[in-house]
């Protein structure tokens, strides 16, 4: 059977496009990707309120800094990269320091975005937005979760910064579900381990967890779609009722998901973890599915990992 | 001083056969810059040919005039260019953006085979190359650094922070490019950010101001000729282009930025290249 994949930046198109009608504050800005980053959807239909900022990640986001002061809800669209890496000064500074609705969509996060090689492929924003205070991440685990959190994201009166793939992602949610920004889900019930993951990942949870339980290994899998605010409580749960954690992200395990949950873990119930991502390196040029297995990013690795933390 | 020219009409010659070298590396790649290459090919060549010290069975060579492509995207040309000049084999080309390739989507700093930077994330390159003159400077020597940005790269406030910096420091020994081909991803520049007036913005950063044809070889080979002459501050050369040079469907298309040609799409261009022979 195919699996309908879609990348979660066309959700976030999406979202911008209702956004659009039900909200005259929304303004979109971008620099010089806006048919990469489905900004284009918003603006063929509201042109009034796009504002077209050219190849200057920095300004964009301090200019939007200004234009929330004024009562504007502003999407910064570009590639992940650029967003949290180039312009993070003025992300903690125009953007945190005032706790502005400033809202970031950082599309191409992760290896899976391919050829272009280590300069496109973003794998620290979790990391760099997740050190700045007031700022929010979310990392929607589908397309259907992506467009949702852009609508959420925009009522929030606080910074968010909205990490999307590049390339399709099978749908792991449906439009009928809850979704809360700072509120993960479990997806899969379970006792012997727990799996947490987001983004793309979190598919790739769901197939280790299957195989697991094949082989008769009870998995928990949680969809960790907003590392910050983290749903600590979920955490704790996990901690006390199974036998271990394992963090799953398309990002540097530096300072990522799998630290924010090392963080909650170590200090108030402390069991075994393993970190599953990038191990503090540049990505390279490659094939998406080349590349996720060559950086130990699939369901099988997983399955490893989890064998590992289980001794068995 | 006078220098040697090359033969304009195999240079010529060349840069047709770098535009299908370049097509054809990106269908096979799958993915890639095909607009921005093909606007830079007179630019790279004219460099590699003619103006720059420079020899690929001693890449390493510490006098090396050196070349940063602060367009980094705009890779396969240098690529196509380093192969031509025997930097490294032709098959290598056809391992652009391949799981392990050396030959990366947007360069990896790799001397031995004329990479000088990594670049990619635009508006750094300037900097890198100040950086490369400011040393030579230091250090007294001789070799001359060049830096081939794009015009909508220019928008980018670290190229100003550089060019500000370089004027600044009397750097003689660094020569600025512009790729002027006035197309960025979202369209053309005046749409999107307008960088007009480009001379009057370089003269009033202290750097003199040579504009040109950036598809006559000729021109070029004059212009380097005059940026060599200047002493006491940066030059910069306005190349005017075109967007996917040589290739009529292709021509002036923003759409043709990021992608690369299919094989029916190649064998029409192969043909159109065949008859400006
Ligand atoms: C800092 C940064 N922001 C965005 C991009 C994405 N990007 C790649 S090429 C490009 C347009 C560049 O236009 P121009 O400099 O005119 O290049 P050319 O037309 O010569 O290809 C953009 C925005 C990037 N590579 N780096």
């Amino acid at each position: 059977m195919e699996i309908k994949k879609v990348p979660t930046r066309d959700g976030f198109g999406k979202g911008l496009l209702e956004l659009g009608k039900n909200n005259k504050d929304v303004v979109v800005l971008s620099a010089d990707l806006t048919e990469s980053t489905r900004a284009n959807w918003f603006k063929n239909e509201y042109s009034e309120r796009f504002v077209s900022c050219g190849v200057a990640e920095e300004n964009m986001m301090s200019v939007a800094a200004g234009m929330a002061l004024e009562g504007k809800v502003p999407f910064c669209c570009t590639f992940g990269v650029f967003a949290a890496g180039r312009a993070w000064n003025q992300l903690s500074i125009s953007v945190s320091y005032m706790d502005l609705n400033v809202n970031i969509a950082g599309t191409h996060g992760g290896i899976s975005v391919g050829p272009d090689g280590a300069t496109h492929q973003a794998l620290e924003e979790i990391t760099l937005m997740r050190a700045l205070p007031n700022m929010m991440v979310v990392v929607p685990a589908d397309a259907i979760e992506a467009k949702k959190a852009t609508i959420a994201a925009a009522s929030i009166p606080h910074p968010v910064y909205l990490r999307f793939t590049r390339c399709g992602v099978p749908l792991v949610s449906k439009e009928e579900d809850e979704f809360i920004i700072g509120k993960a889900k479990t997806l899969k019930e379970g006792s012997d381990l727990t799996v947490i993951a987001c983004g793309n990942m979190v598919c790739e949870a769901l197939e280790a967890a299957q195989i697991l339980q094949e082989q008769g290994v009870s998995v928990r899998v949680i969809n960790m779609h907003t590392p910050k605010p983290l749903d600590e409580e979920i955490v704790l749960k996990a901690a006390k009722e199974t036998k271990g954690i394992i963090t799953c992200e398309e990002h540097t395990v530096v300072g990522g998901l799998g630290s924010a949950v090392a963080e909650v873990v170590c200090q108030n119930h402390p069991v075994p973890m393993k970190l599953i991502g990038v191990k503090n390196q540049f990505g390279q040029s490659g094939k998406t599915e080349e590349l996720m297995k060559y950086y130990e990013l699939t369901a099988s690795d997983i399955v490893k990992r989890a064998k590992e933390l289980l001794g068995a | 001083m006078m220098k040697k020219r090359p033969d304009i009409n195999e240079l010529k010659e060349k840069a047709i056969k770098i535009r299908s070298t370049i097509l054809k590396m990106l269908q096979i790649a799958g993915s890639g810059h095909t607009g921005g290459s093909l606007s830079e090919v007179e630019i790279i060549l004219t460099l590699y040919k003619y103006e720059m010290s420079h020899n690929s069975k001693k890449p390493e060579w510490e006098q090396r005039d050196r070349f940063i492509l602060s367009k980094g995207h705009g890779c396969p040309t240098l690529y196509a260019v380093l192969a031509d000049c025997g930097y490294f084999s032709e098959d290598l080309l056809w391992t652009l953006r391949k799981m392990g390739s050396k030959l990366q989507g947007h360069p990896q700093r790799n001397v031995p085979l004329g990479l000088e930077a990594s670049t990619g994330s635009l508006g750094q390159g300037l900097s890198i190359a100040l950086g490369l003159a400011l040393a030579a400077k230091m250090d007294k020597k001789d070799f001359r650094t060049y830096c081939l940005m794009g015009d909508g790269e220019l928008q980018e406030g670290q190229i100003w922070e550089a060019a500000m910096m370089a004027s600044f420091n009397k750097l003689d020994n660094l020569c600025g490019i512009v790729d002027n081909n006035k197309i960025q991803i979202d369209g053309f520049l005046k749409d999107v950010m307008n960088v007009e007036p480009l001379a009057e913005k370089w003269e009033s950063f202290g750097w003199e101001v040579i504009r040109v044809d950036g598809h006559d070889v000729v021109g070029l080979m004059d212009a380097f000729d005059k940026v060599r002459e200047i002493k006491g501050k940066p030059s910069v050369i306005l190349a005017d282009t075109i967007k996917g040079k040589g290739i009529s469907f292709m021509e002036n298309k923003a759409s043709w930025h990021g992608v690369a040609p299919k094989e029916d799409e190649v064998e029409k261009a192969l043909v159109e290249l065949k008859k400006q022979k």
